[in-house]
This record gives C-alpha cells, sequence and structure tokens, in this order.
C-alpha cells in the first residue's frame, strides 16, 4: 500500500514533479500513465528513495522513506528505468547478487531463483553471461533480480520498453499473477494498451501534476469519450508526448 | 557489513573474468617494467663494451709537429688518419666523435719545456662520443706525465716530487649499498604500478557501473551507500596489490640475470627485503585505490574517467624524479610525506641499511591516513543523488 501527498520535486528551476497525489491499494495495478517527461521516473524515484523530494509525503506500508529508506528497500522490488546488467556475470550470478545484497542466505536464494526461472521462462538462458542478451531476455532478469526477495510492493518503470509482442504478453501476464497474489504494483507507461490490459486504477500524470485518477471505466465517464486514448488526450489537454 | 563483502566478492570474481582488468592490472605492469629495464641494461652495458673496445681511429691535423706522440699513440693501438680535411665539420657531421689538432708551436714549445698546445675537438653534448674522448684524453694526459718523469730524471729530481699527494680511495660502499646505483629507480617504477595496478578498476567499477546503467538498480538495494563504494575500493585496492606484489616477484626472478656482476653489485631481492618493501608500498595502493575510485566517480563514462587518469598518473612521478634529481638524505620529516616516504626507505632496505623502526610506522601511518581520508570522501561521495544521475 502506497500514499502519496503532494509530492514535488524540482531541478535546478525545472519543476519535475509538481504536487502529485495518489494511492497504490494492495491487490491492484497503479497505472502512472503520462507522456514522456511528465515526471513519472521521478516520481518513482522518489518511492523508491533514490531522489528525496523536496515537499509532500510518502508512505509505503506506514513507512517513510526519509526515515527508513533502508526498511522501505527491503520491502521494494524496483525494475527501474536503467537495466544495466553486469555482462561479465551469468543471468543466474546477476540475479543472486542482488540477492546476497539482500542479506538472503544461499539457499533461499537457489531456491528463489528456481521459481522465478520457470515463471519467467528463463530456462534457456539462465546460465549464460549476459553478454548479447535480447531486449526481452534482459528485462526478465531485471525483473528476477528485482523480485528475488519477494518484495510486497513492486515499482516498474515502463517495464515494457523495447520488448516484442511475445515478451509483453509473457510480461503482462507475470504482472497480473503479482496482482493476484495481492501485492501492490506501481508501473508507470506511456503506452495506452498496457494500461487498458492491465491497471485497475490509472493516474494521469502531466508536467509534473496530477491530470485524473480512478479506473478506466471512471475517465471514460468522466472524459465524455468512447476510447480511453481519447481520453487521455482530453484529460492532459493536449496530444504532446502521446505519439512518441 | 555484509554488503560490503557481497560488492567486494564480485566485483573480484566480475573483473577475474574481464580480460582488460587482467592485462592492466596484472600483466602489463609486472611484465613491463622488469623486461624492460633487463633490456635496456643489456643493451646499455653491451653499447658500452663496445665503444670501450672498439679501435680507436684518430683524425690528427698537424701530425708532423709531434711524430713520437704520434708513434706513442700508434703504441696504444689507435689507428692515426693523418691531416683531415676540415676537422671541426667532420665531428660537426658525426663522422668521427673526436679529432685532434696539433698546433704549429707544439714542437717549439715542446723543445724549450713549455706546455705544447693540443686540441682536442669533440661535442660533449653528443652521449655516444663520452667513451672515446675520454680514452684520447686518458691517453694524451698518460703520455704527457711519461714524458714529464723522464725531464725530471734527466735533471737528476725525483718525479715523486711532483706528486706531493697521493689520493687513496676508501669505498665503504657494499656490493648490496652499489646496486642502488643500478635500481634507483625501482621505487619509481613501484608506484607507477601501484596507480596503474589500480586506475582500470577504479574506472571500471565507479564511471563504468555508471555507463551500463547497473548503478541505479544496485543502488535500489537495501545497502548503505558508503558500503557499496568501500566494496568497491577494496577491490581495487587488492588488484594493485596484486600488481605491486607480481612486479616485485617479476624483478626477483629478473635482476640476477643483469649483467652488474662486472661492477660489484649485489642485485639479488631477498624474501625478507620483498616483504619489506611490500609493507612499505602497501598504503599507497590503498592511497591509489582511494584518490582513484573518488576521481572517477565524478565522470559520466569509462572514457572521461580516461581522460583523467593521464594526468593523475604524474602524481606518484613527481617525488621519485625529484628525488632522482636532487637525491637528499633521509630524514625523519620526509617520512610524513606519502609518495616520498616510501621513495626514501625502499632505497635504504634495498642499500641494507638499518631504518628507525619509527620511519616505518611514520610513513605507513601518513600514507594510511591521507588515503583513508580520501576513501571517506568517495565513500560519501554517493550519497549526492546528482553524481548518480550525471549520466543522464
Amino acid at each position: 500500500m502506497i500514499v502519496v501527498k503532494n509530492l514535488k520535486k524540482s531541478f535546478g528551476e525545472v519543476k519535475a514533479v509538481n504536487g502529485v497525489s495518489f494511492e497504490a491499494r494492495d491487490g491492484e495495478i497503479t497505472g502512472l500513465l503520462g507522456p514522456n517527461g511528465a515526471g513519472k521516473t521521478t516520481t518513482l524515484r522518489m518511492l523508491y528513495s533514490l531522489l528525496p523530494p523536496d515537499e509532500g509525503e510518502i508512505r509505503i506500508d506506514g513507512l517513510d522513506p526519509a526515515n527508513d529508506a533502508m526498511e522501505i528497500k527491503r520491502t521494494l522490488g524496483v525494475v527501474p528505468d536503467s537495466r544495466g546488467l553486469y555482462t561479465r556475470l551469468t543471468a543466474r550470478e546477476n540475479i543472486a547478487y542482488f540477492g546476497e545484497l539482500h542479506g538472503m542466505n544461499r539457499q533461499a536464494i537457489e531456491g528463489r531463483i528456481v521459481e522465478l526461472t520457470r515463471t519467467l521462462n528463463m530456462e534457456e538462458f539462465i546460465d549464460r553471461r549476459t553478454e548479447g542478451f535480447s531486449q526481452g531476455q534482459r528485462v526478465k532478469v531485471a525483473i528476477a533480480r528485482a523480485m528475488i526477495h519477494e518484495p510486497q510492493t513492486v515499482l516498474m518503470d515502463e517495464p515494457s520498453n523495447g520488448l516484442d509482442v511475445m515478451s509483453t504478453r509473457a510480461l503482462r501476464e507475470y504482472v497480473l499473477g503479482l496482482k493476484v497474489d495481492g501485492h501492490s504494483i506501481v508501473l508507470s507507461t506511456h503506452i495506452m494498451q498496457e494500461v487498458a490490459a492491465l491497471c485497475d486504477r490509472i493516474v494521469i500524470i502531466a508536467k509534473g501534476e496530477v491530470a485524473a485518477d480512478g479506473s478506466a471505466e471512471e475517465l471514460l465517464a468522466r472524459s465524455g469519450c468512447d476510447s480511453l486514448e481519447d481520453a487521455f488526450v482530453q484529460l492532459i489537454g493536449s496530444e504532446e508526448g502521446l505519439l512518441a | 557489513m555484509n554488503g560490503l563483502t557481497t560488492v567486494f566478492r564480485k566485483e573480484v570474481r566480475e573483473n577475474l573474468r574481464d580480460r582488460r582488468a587482467l592485462f592492466n592490472s596484472l600483466l602489463l605492469g609486472p611484465l613491463l617494467f622488469p623486461v624492460l629495464f633487463v633490456g635496456l641494461m643489456w643493451f646499455l652495458d653491451s653499447a658500452e663494451q663496445e665503444r670501450a673496445e672498439k679501435t680507436l681511429e684518430l683524425p690528427v691535423v698537424g701530425a708532423q709537429f709531434a711524430p713520437s706522440l704520434i708513434r706513442f699513440l700508434e703504441q696504444q693501438g689507435a689507428v692515426i688518419q693523418p691531416d683531415p680535411e676540415n676537422p671541426e665539420d667532420m665531428v660537426r657531421n658525426q663522422e668521427v666523435p673526436v679529432v685532434i689538432r696539433i698546433l704549429p708551436e707544439f714542437a717549439e714549445n715542446w723543445e724549450q719545456g713549455i706546455p705544447a698546445p693540443i686540441e682536442v675537438i669533440s661535442d660533449i653534448s653528443r652521449q655516444e662520443s663520452n667513451v672515446p674522448i675520454r680514452r684520447v684524453k686518458r691517453l694524451l694526459l698518460g703520455y704527457g706525465q711519461q714524458i714529464g718523469s723522464l725531464r725530471l730524471q734527466l735533471r737528476g729530481v725525483a718525479p715523486q716530487l711532483a706528486s706531493p699527494i697521493m689520493l687513496k680511495d676508501v669505498d665503504l660502499s657494499t656490493p648490496k649499498s652499489r646496486a642502488i646505483l643500478a635500481i634507483i629507480f625501482l621505487p619509481y617504477v613501484l608506484m607507477i604500478t601501484a596507480f596503474t595496478g589500480a586506475t582500470h578498476l577504479a574506472m571500471d567499477t565507479t564511471a563504468g557501473e555508471k555507463e551500463r546503467k547497473s548503478l541505479e538498480p544496485l543502488l535500489i538495494n537495501p545497502v548503505p551507500r558508503w558500503q557499496i563504494m568501500t566494496g568497491k575500493m577494496l577491490t581495487t585496492t587488492v588488484f594493485a596489490m596484486a600488481s605491486l606484489t607480481l612486479t616485485l616477484v617479476a624483478f626477483r626472478i629478473v635482476l640476477p640475470l643483469m649483467p652488474v656482476g662486472a661492477f660489484g653489485m649485489d642485485l639479488t631481492l631477498d624474501h625478507a627485503t620483498l616483504m619489506k618493501i611490500l609493507v612499505v608500498i602497501s598504503p599507497v595502493a590503498i592511497l591509489a585505490a582511494a584518490l582513484l575510485t573518488l576521481l572517477a566517480s565524478f565522470a559520466k563514462s569509462y572514457r572521461e574517467a580516461q581522460s583523467y587518469m593521464g594526468l593523475v598518473i604524474l602524481i606518484p612521478m613527481i617525488p621519485s624524479l625529484i628525488f632522482m634529481a636532487n637525491p637528499v638524505k633521509a630524514e625523519s620529516w620526509m617520512m610524513n610525506v606519502p609518495l616520498f616516504s616510501q621513495n626514501m626507505l625502499i632505497g635504504e632496505i634495498i642499500r641494507d641499511q638499518p631504518v628507525p623502526l619509527a620511519w616505518y610506522t611514520m610513513s605507513i601511518a601518513s600514507t594510511l591516513v591521507i588515503g583513508l581520508a580520501l576513501a571517506i570522501i568517495a565513500a560519501s561521495i554517493y550519497n549526492r543523488p546528482k553524481l548518480i544521475f550525471s549520466s543522464g
């Protein structure tokens, strides 16, 4: 469960995030939808306490990143915008490294990797060095290392970026599975279909502010449009960034 | 501290698989310097010998003014080339290293017992001429002394009267201490090795990690950033140490092969000496690792980091160069100056001189203090979000 109230962050003159508030409940997928540069990544970075907010309040399962950064990091699984893997290590070693950094013992790590390899279909490449991996393979490893410690809250920044159709499908199934298991999931995206297919709740962000917030039906009703895409354009008030 | 050891173990494993790291840290320094050095010594030695043993070809202007001198020179093995056209040009054009000119007044002065002039024409800025010039001068002076003694004897004077002083060299240097003459460069090489051994690792673990976009995911883990940075610096230190150890071992193997026996030098590095040098130089590895990691942390990419490193490599050279250009006696206060103190101490160790224990502690402590201060700055620098996102 994430509660965000009036979050603000500026970089010099640029107000990247300017008063964002929303809630992300357990057992639900919350989508941060917005054009490129709307402030989605900055919002997420504040959630996983990489950046301190200038103003506002964040509570993740009741914890405040300002005071309990380490505690929060233990309960978070994050697939950030940058998904660099260590190319001289195998996929398994990449994943195990993060398990060790979470303080897990070897046995627990091995057990989890077996599970994750099955759910994410990684049997084929789990023991290969990640040099030359395809986008899809890389995202799978990035997800696996983020999920190694079975986090309750999952944050994903544009997870389907650069994935082909099959990989995207697999990713969606995996995220839906997490939802069924009762995790709280926040993902950012600028892809309409992804939101329609996955999200229980949509937070539309534009120019650092929340333009609208609700389920797909609610947004359609509020905008008076037939399609989510039209609703999106109407709610953020421009087509800017949509086609990017 | 678990995070620290995890980072350390992973970096070691990853870099042991990196050919570039292995080459830079474990192969380049340890092989390059010893081989370069021994090769150079062989070359110098054989070139020197060749010049010393070569027949001396000596163009002489005005040979007719001093026939007995010419005879003497020929007896000593010189090949006289009479009446060269333009002796100055011959030297300038490097056709010959040295020409002598016997002036017309030579014969007259000789008769009257006035010092008779001979010009030795050469260009002393040409190092390769040194040996022939020395040989020519030695021959001429030898001839002069011989004639001088004869003149005194003819007048019934004992020639010793003209040599009121007799110099005797009492040389207290030992074969070990003379070795310093040959390996004065060793501290210099070790100092550079500590830095080159650390360079690749320092850049790869910081700027490289940023460039590969794996830094952000890494920092999301519940490990304090100082532990992550310290783990990385520890890896860099270990590689620098390995580089130093291998270099020393390589020198130990290679030094006995050097052509220095003739100069009465003892160039063997025994185990105890090796260990002492290693203890003295170790803090430099920490200093280098911390300094290079700190600098590389500011770079956005491996390439950018590389451009800083070219300048940094000058740092360990400075004290060594000062010391080589202006050798000074080791004194206590110098032990507080990192890099300089190691230069001094290693010199003393090779010379097999007793070194006060306090000097060791001062040198190690002062270097460690600065190294650790840099390490603390480097470890805390990743607390600044700006540095993480400087890759865009």
